[in-house]
Formats: C-alpha cells, structure tokens, sequence
C-alpha cells in the first residue's frame, strides 16, 4: 500500500554545493544540441522568435540572457543587484530564510537565479521564458528567483525547469517571490521535466495589490524523485485575482505533493485552484488551500484525480472563512475513468486504446490561459507517449 | 441490414430481454413501442455491444456479418451508430472535436452541418457539459451526420426536444436516412430515392416523432419480448386508445 508517511525525505547537505563554470552563449542557436532538445522539452523556443526575453541558467552559470523589449528587464539576480540595490529589498521580503532547510541552504548557497521586472504600464507584448538547467550529477542548484510587475504592466513567464539526460540525482531549490503591482496582470506557467532521482522543492511566495491579476500554470509529466511545494499566493488588494492551475502526471517512482494556498484580504477577491492529477503507480498529494479573511470574496477549489494503475491519489481541499460574507466552495473528486465514457467514444468509431487517451487529454485539458502554442501540442504528445505505460 | 434471432440479454442476474426476433429490411425504419423498463434501451445498447449486456443466447447479424460478440468500435465502423439519450459528459474534450472523430472519412462539412442543427456555438463546448435534453439531442444528430452510418439506432430522439426544435431534428433524422425532403441538392424525389435509403430502428414513448419521419413498420417489446409488429402508427393509436395492455393480452 501507498503510504504518506513513506514518502521520500532528502537532506539538502547531501549534495554538492559546487558546479563548474559553464560558458556564456551569444545566441541559442550555439547551445550545446543535448542541452537544447531539454530546453524545448520545457517550453523554451530556441528561435526566441516568440518571446520578448530569455534567461537560461545551467547548473550555476548563466548561459544565456536577454531582453527584446525596452521597459522589460531580464537579468540574473546578482547583476540586478549590482545594477539597482533597491532590488535587495524584495529578497527575502515574504519569505523567511527561516522556513525550512531548503530555504536555508538557498541562502547560505544561493546560485544565482532570474530576476524579471516589467517597467510600470508596459506591456510584454510575448512571454518572457527562462530555464533553470542542471547538469552536474549530484548537484543542489539553490536559485532565488524575483518577478515584479510594476504598476499597469503586463507580464508573462514560462519557466521550464529541467536537468541533463545523464543527471541520475540531484536537488532543484527554488525561492521565488512574485510582486504584482496595482492593475498588473502577470501569468507565470512553469513546466517541470526531471529524472526520476531528482529531489525538486521550490518555496514561492506572491503579492498581489489592488485589482492585480496573477495566473499561475504548472505542469509536470514526467518522472521526478519528489517534488514538494506549496506556493503561498496573497492578494492584499481590492479586487485582485489569482488563479492557479496545475497539471501533474505521476509514473511508478514519481511522488508529487503539490498544491496551493491563496489568502484573500481584501474585498473583491477573487480565486480559484484547478488541479488535475493522473497517477499511474506514483503519488499525488494535490492540495489547495483557500482562506478567507474579508466579507465580499470569492473562492472557488476543484480537484481531480484519476487512479489509471495502483498508486495513490490524495486530494487535500482546504476551505477557512473568518467573515459571514464570504463565498467559498469546492469539489474534489477521485476515481477511474468512466467506461461509459470509453463506450461511448468507441461507438463513435474510435478503439479503447484512442478512446482512453482522447478522455485523458480532455481530462488535463484545464484551459490554460495563454499558453502559447506548441506547448498545447507538446501536452498531447506526451500524454500520447506515456499511454502506454499509463494502461 | 440487422437480423437479430433469439436473442436472450442478461443485466448483471436479470434477464432483460427474452426472445427477441426482429429484422430490418435496407432502407426500413422501424419504430420500437415499448412501455419504462421493457428492454427497449437494453436491446439498442446490446445491437451496439456495449458492456453490462450479457447475451446469453441468441444471434445478431449485421451486413451477413455476426457481430454478436464483436467489440462496439468496429460495429461502429461497420456502419452501426447510436443517438443515445443520456450520454456522459466528457470535459475537456469539445464538441467539434467528437463530431471530427466521428467524421471518419474526413469528408463531412461539420461547420455547414452544424448550422444547420444551430448547434455552432456548442462546438467548442464540452462534450455533453451541462447541455439540456434538446441539446443533447442536436448534439448526437450532429455527431451521427458526420460519422454517417447505413444503420442509425435512435433512442426517444423527440424526449426533451421543445416543439420548435422537433421540426429541426425530425428533419436532420431524414437527412440522415436520406428521406429528407429538404437538403435536396436539386435532385429531383426519385434521384434521391434511387441513392437509397439508410435502416433505422426508432425508440419512441409518446409517438410525436412519427408526425415527423416515415416509418415502415412498428414493433411493440413488452417485458423482454417482441409481442407486435404492424403498422406503427396503427400501433399508436391502440396504444393511445388502451395502454399497452392490448399488447399484453396478444402475447398471451
């Protein structure tokens, strides 16, 4: 039997903290070939043909970096820091060093990491991607990343975070805080691609302003050691909005805990949490924790999991309401797929094997606000690979 | 086109369906009278196969072909399709993504067929979410005239269905079956009729579609069995005049 209490602890002191440098490349086009198919892999478009900056960062070194849009900063966190030492007052702002171990080490051995501010009213006209790349073995690749979207701007993120074909183990720590200004909009869609040994446990924390909107997409299909989080989204404006979908996908070693918590403080906020979870022998804790602190928010929490082969599926929907006029609601569901469901897709022509993949993908097909195309077909296609190992 | 001989059907212990005998012709609709509970809505799923419809006896044939315990998507492409009435939502999947799975051949013109049912702001809905009884209905319809089956299997398609919308889906079932007098192309009747017509085995309760489509024959099954086969509209009026009692004392 799955068991929680069995899940796998890892101890940051492990791993080495300590990579060597990686060379600077002027243009993707120079990536190393094995490096840019993992890249791809995770949403980044090595033509940058539709992104309005890039960030890659390789074990500790950053690879590449660049912004095509004036009012759109795209740099490593060191540079920013060197360039504006008000930056260092948003580090560690909402986030305690304190935490946890894995916090800890991200500050007693930060490696670097993305630091992308969207000038006030500017608007990115296509995403901003970044990667986070590990490719030494038994490496711990601490990051601290930083996103602001200052006042009326607009901003969106692809992160994919990934590591090298021949990583057979390693940590992935990710402090990432989010300032969403007064009427900024900021979608942030990061997609996760690991091997089966690799330890992931990013710490975020986001701030949103008045009638400020963030978007949060996650995915992760593929295999992964662990991977831990539980993004903690406050919107402490009137009328901010957060959303947060998330897509996962568990194979026999994986083990997923993940979820989110929204706060809303103030009047006319509004949230929802999306999360579905397909597992197929690996473990899924999906949670999502909605709190309401003010009279006139609204809070909404579904939760769907599908149990394709033995493993565990866990939904942990969470609901706290302080005031009488709060609105908060959730559904979560846990199960098989319906065969009247595959019955009646083959009596449309399709066999099972077509039926039971064309209601996965419809199952995990959240509608991801702006995801760019490609990344759509990207989904189908490894929903079509891992079919097999799925049944 | 379907011959069914002796067919017994089992649902989990019970028997649901005794004896059954029943063909139909190329190019016949037949009208399936039965009252709640009969085995009417068993004896389609079992033509169509789908699970948790035992037989136990008996034999279906489809186009000479035994089909009795063939899988449901290959009777499917056979050339057998189904209008259900209560089918499962399927969420994420859109409509017009069905109706394009269906459209196996690649050649239906969804987007025209889809105005035609009014049904093109449903398309990029998901399949069967929240839709009331006649959107079901247009949906399926929709989905039947891209896959274009030889027989059609249409369980109460007039349930549910507002009286402005019966004219609309009476309509589209002749245009399934080819019997349509609209749609026509500029073919004259008789270059219609000579494409031929498609075989169609209808589930009514109430009989209002019969004012809509042309039946060639009627069939009444009463408690697992087939005890009446006449004129279906002869058929009605007794059922509307005595109940289905009149087909009780038949079978005995």
């Amino acid at each position: 039997m799955y068991d929680l209490k069995n899940l796998k602890d890892v101890d940051p002191g492990r791993y080495e903290v300590d990579a060597e440098p990686h060379e600077y490349v002027e243009t993707l086009g120079r990536l190393d070939s094995e490096d840019a198919e993992r890249f791809i892999n995770v949403g980044v478009d090595t033509n940058e043909k539709d992104r309005t900056g890039t960030f890659l960062q390789k074990d500790k070194s950053i690879v590449h970096c660049r912004s095509a849009q004036e009012g759109i900063e795209v740099s490593s966190i060191s540079d920013a820091i060197k360039k504006d030492g008000h930056v260092k007052s948003y580090l560690w702002k909402s986030i305690s060093p304190e935490t946890d171990k894995f916090t800890q080490s991200a500050e007693k051995t930060p490696h670097e990491g993305y630091y992308i501010r969207a000038h006030p009213g500017v608007k990115s006209s296509k995403p901003v991607q970044s990667c986070l790349y590990m490719a030494k073995n038994g490496f711990s690749q601490n990051v601290h990343n930083l996103v602001i979207a200052e006042e009326n701007s607009e901003l969106h993120v692809i992160t994919g975070c990934t590591s090298a074909k021949h990583v057979v183990s390693g940590l992935h720590i990710g402090v990432s805080e989010f300032y969403v200004k007064k009427g900024a909009r900021l979608t942030f869609t990061m997609i996760h691609d690991w091997g089966e040994e690799i330890f992931v446990r990013p710490r975020s924390m986001v701030r949103v302003e008045e009638g400020g909107v963030f978007i949060s997409n996650f995915i992760c299909m593929k295999p992964v050691g662990s991977l831990q989080m539980f993004p903690t989204v406050i919107l402490a404006g009137k009328d901010s909005v957060a959303r947060s979908n998330s897509i996962m996908v568990a194979g026999h070693t994986s083990e997923l805990d993940v979820g989110s918590r929204i706060v809303l403080e103030a009047p006319g906020a509004r949230a929802e949490i999306i999360s579905r979870g397909i597992t197929y022998g690996g473990t899924i804790v999906a949670r999502g924790d909605l709190v309401g602190k003010t009279a006139g928010i609204k809070a909404h929490l579904e939760c769907k999991g599908l149990i394709l082969n033995k493993g565990l599926m866990k939904a942990v929907p969470e609901l706290s309401g302080y005031e009488p006029g709060v609105e908060m609601s959730h559904e979560a569901a846990v199960g098989k797929i319906d065969q009247r469901e595959i019955e009646y897709l083959m009596s449309r022509g399709l066999d099972e094997e077509e039926a039971v993949s064309t209601i996965v993908r419809g199952f995990l097909n959240v509608d991801i606000e702006g995801l760019p195309p490609g990344l759509q077909e990207k989904l189908d296609s490894v929903v079509t690979e891992t079919r097999k190992d799925m049944m | 086109m379907l011959l069914i001989e002796e067919l017994k059907v089992k649902v989990g212990d019970k028997e649901i369906l005794q004896n059954v005998n029943m063909e139909i012709p190329d190019g016949e609709t037949h009208i399936l009278f039965g009252p709640n509970g009969s085995g009417k809505t068993s004896l389609m799923m079992t033509i169509m196969g789908f699970s948790g419809y035992e037989v136990t006896h008996g034999k279906i044939t489809f186009k000479g072909e035994d089909i009795t315990y063939m899988p449901i998507h290959e009777r499917s492409r056979l050339g057998i399709g189904v209008s259900f009435q209560r089918p499962p939502t399927i969420n994420g999947l859109k409509t017009g993504s069905l109706v394009k799975i269906c459209d196996r051949s690649g050649t239906a013109d969804v987007k025209k067929l889809a105005e035609r049912l009014e049904f093109t702001d449903f398309l990029d809905r998901d399949v069967n979410h929240n839709f009331s009884g006649g959107e079901i209905k247009r949906s399926e319809l929709l989905q039947l005239s891209a896959q274009k089956p030889d027989l059609i299997l249409l369980d109460e398609p007039e349930s549910g269905v507002d009286m402005e919308s019966i004219m609309l889906v009476g309509d589209t079932i002749n245009s399934l079956l080819n019997r349509g007098v609209k749609y026509l192309k500029g073919r004259t009747h008789k270059q219609a009729d000579e494409a031929g017509h498609k075989s169609a085995l209808v589930i009514t309760h109430t009989g209002h579609i019969l004012d809509f489509i042309t039946a060639d024959k009627g069939q009444v099954l009463y408690d697992g069995v087939l005890c009446c086969s006449r004129n279906a509209r002869e058929i009605l009026k007794w059922i509307r005049e005595y109940g289905y009692q009149e087909c009780v004392r038949c079978t005995i």
